[in-house]
């Protein structure tokens, strides 16, 4: 018996089922190639941030200085003021963002099968296909305070629109709305997939027992989209504080950069504007560490608490 | 027997009262969402004047060509246009060419060492190098201001691994490949003719995702490339919305101060329409297979 235990494993057993799949080894070798090489290869670059990086020395060549660029940061008078704003605007955004779909996807679950329901669902998903190129622009244009719609619809009842993107306290809110409005749709498909494969009979039954709509609607859907909703909270929490960079730094003015300055724009500042690289990318593997700290933290207690977790 | 009618009156009443905020709140979203991208439409379509004034909201007022003339005599726009058709159909078909085979490698389940490569992909998910070592990898590698940093570093992404490799091991019955074997059949040859033509749906929501994704990026490009020539429309787009550099060059000959800064905003209302028009008009056609995608990747992978 034991024999046999060991024949199976033995390496000129597994190198003949490896040679027996080697055409499947060709289709993954494009694959792992480009990942290693872009993905991997700079993982090995991070060493960076603990290094004084200078360019003609290449990197094992640049002198060890432990954390001395972790620390310069901390004790940086920007130190404060970034995190702030990145756990600010992040979690903020979630707050917002993530309960606006679940929302929408009760509420689409509840229409009639028909012709409205299918424009509703084309064009709340439709926003999420603009680039954020021109969401921005859309934002900068309509706020305008003296071009804009809104301005325009302001004076209509006499009242002057304020030029609210140089104003710090807006911002936030700014970003986080108009995230929703483009991703609420899109985000929703998820929930309404869940919702679709509920077992039709529990709503007959519902009907036959006297439920009206807003029963049906909190006690069988509610219950049944809490596991999707747990994984998806999961997803997003491990990016939460990877807030995306794109929409924030078009939008940022100097005028509100007490409040948009988050540590991926101030990354990319630091590193290829300023040409600091090991202080940017210290700032980087910060913001990392607080990635993977938080989801490894929401994955655990999730376990815990629902017998849902993603690892 | 009374009180159970009343019961059944009250329901009703009350699925009533449901209906009419449901469809309520509905049909203001729908205003919410729809009209900002109206309102774009209507007015790269009026009379700016009449925009300035304030009289445009429901319908375009004295309809004119006049700002979409002016786009189309300006060059920079068509070539970047061009750059970024390029771009998204290459990187599009590297995406497939790359992560599709994977995910049908990855859904085998006699694949040796199945579980060390998914986890291989799965980590850049978590913990990436970041900015600047990526930065200082492509540099060393030669790669900035060429076509071949918007195309290459960027085509495995794992979620479409995950999602080709869910469908596959879903989609495909085993029983095909059993039978296709015992006639002498090759990975190579089943996975082209057999497993390709049976998974129309999914290379077409991968084919959709990467190709609004990269039409719609500009992160790359503002790190990458800084040769003009190459340049994809959203680095354009940015400069003309967002920071103004292009306007002056644009609105060229166009008369005084005054009729300069109307012809501006114009032109941002042209420029939008013009860039977001074929991704959104595209889109409802194909939304089905979006809605698939979606799915697939919500079991569990």
């Amino acid at each position: 018996m034991e024999k046999q235990m060991r024949k199976k494993f033995s390496f000129g057993e597994i190198w003949k089922r490896m040679w027996k799949c080697r055409d499947l080894y060709l289709f993954l070798f494009p694959a792992l190639v480009l990942l290693i090489l872009f993905t991997y290869c700079p993982m090995y670059g991070v060493q960076i941030a603990f290094r004084d990086f200078v360019a003609e020395k290449g990197i094992w060549g640049s002198e060890w200085v432990g954390l001395k660029y972790f620390k310069q940061f901390i004790n940086s008078y920007q130190f404060g003021n970034t995190l702030k704003n990145t756990l600010v605007l992040s979690v903020y955004c979630l707050l917002v963002t993530f309960p606006l779909p679940i929302m929408l996807a009760l509420l689409c679950n509840q229409m009639r099968n028909g012709k409205f329901k299918k424009v509703f669902q084309v064009v709340t998903y439709l926003p999420h296909f603009i680039s954020t190129v021109v969401v921005c622009g859309m934002i900068l244009m309509f706020l305008s305070p003296s071009s804009g719609i809104i301005a325009q619809f302001l004076s209509l009842a006499e009242i002057k629109m304020p030029n609210i993107m140089s104003k710090p306290g807006a911002f936030p809110s700014i970003y986080v709305w108009t995230e929703a409005w483009q991703h609420i749709g899109f985000d929703s498909i998820v929930h309404i997939a869940a919702l679709s494969a509920i077992d039709p009979s529990l709503y007959e039954a519902a009907t036959m027992d006297g439920a009206s709509k807003w029963q049906k609607m909190t006690r069988i859907d509610l219950p049944l989209l809490l596991p999707t909703v747990t994984i998806m909270f999961i997803l997003r929490m491990g990016s939460l504080v990877s807030i995306g960079f794109e929409k924030v730094y078009l939008l940022q003015n100097s005028l509100n950069i007490s409040t948009s300055e988050i540590l991926s724009t101030y990354v990319y500042k630091m590193g290829l504007i300023g040409g600091q690289y090991s202080l940017s990318a210290a700032i980087n593997m910060f913001n990392s560490i607080i990635n993977l700290i938080l989801l490894l933290t929401v994955n655990y207690i999730s376990a815990k608490l629902s017998d849902t977790s993603l690892i | 027997m009374a009180s159970k009618i009343l019961q059944v009156k009250n329901r009703n009443r009350s699925d009533i009262v449901f209906n009419i905020f449901l469809y309520g709140i509905a049909i203001l979203l729908l205003i919410v969402c729809f009209y900002p991208m109206y309102f774009v439409l209507i007015a790269s379509f009026s009379d700016p004047k009449a925009v300035a004034g304030g009289q445009v909201l429901f319908l375009p007022v004295n309809i004119s060509l006049e700002g979409y003339q002016v786009l189309l005599g300006y060059k920079q726009i068509w070539a970047c246009y061009g750059n970024t058709i390029f771009y998204t159909l290459a990187g599009t078909l590297m995406v497939l060419l790359v992560n599709i085979p994977a995910g049908y490698a990855l859904s085998r389940k006699e694949l040796v060492g199945k579980g060390f490569i998914m986890t291989l992909f799965i980590i850049p998910m978590f913990f990436s190098g970041g900015l600047i070592p990526t930065y200082m990898l492509i540099s060393s590698l030669r790669l900035v201001d060429t076509i071949w940093v918007m195309i290459i570093p960027g085509a495995v992404i794992t979620y479409y691994v995950i999602v080709s490799r869910t469908f596959f091991q879903n989609s495909v019955p085993e029983e095909i490949w059993e039978a296709a074997q015992l006639d002498g059949c090759s990975y190579k040859f089943y996975f082209m003719r057999v497993v390709l033509p049976l998974s129309k749906a999914i290379i077409a929501v991968i084919t959709l995702w990467s190709a609004v994704g990269i039409w719609n990026s500009y992160f790359q490009a503002l790190i990458y490339i800084r040769n003009p020539d190459l340049q994809p429309l959203q680095i354009l787009l940015r400069n003309i919305l967002i920071t103004s550099k292009e306007m002056a060059k644009m609105t060229e000959g166009t008369g005084m101060a005054e009729e300069k800064l109307r012809m501006t905003e114009l032109l941002k209302y042209c420029t939008i329409v013009v860039s977001s028009a074929p991704i959104l008009c595209l889109y409802p056609f194909v939304q089905k297979y979006f809605n698939q995608g979606v799915m697939i990747g919500s079991v569990k992978g």
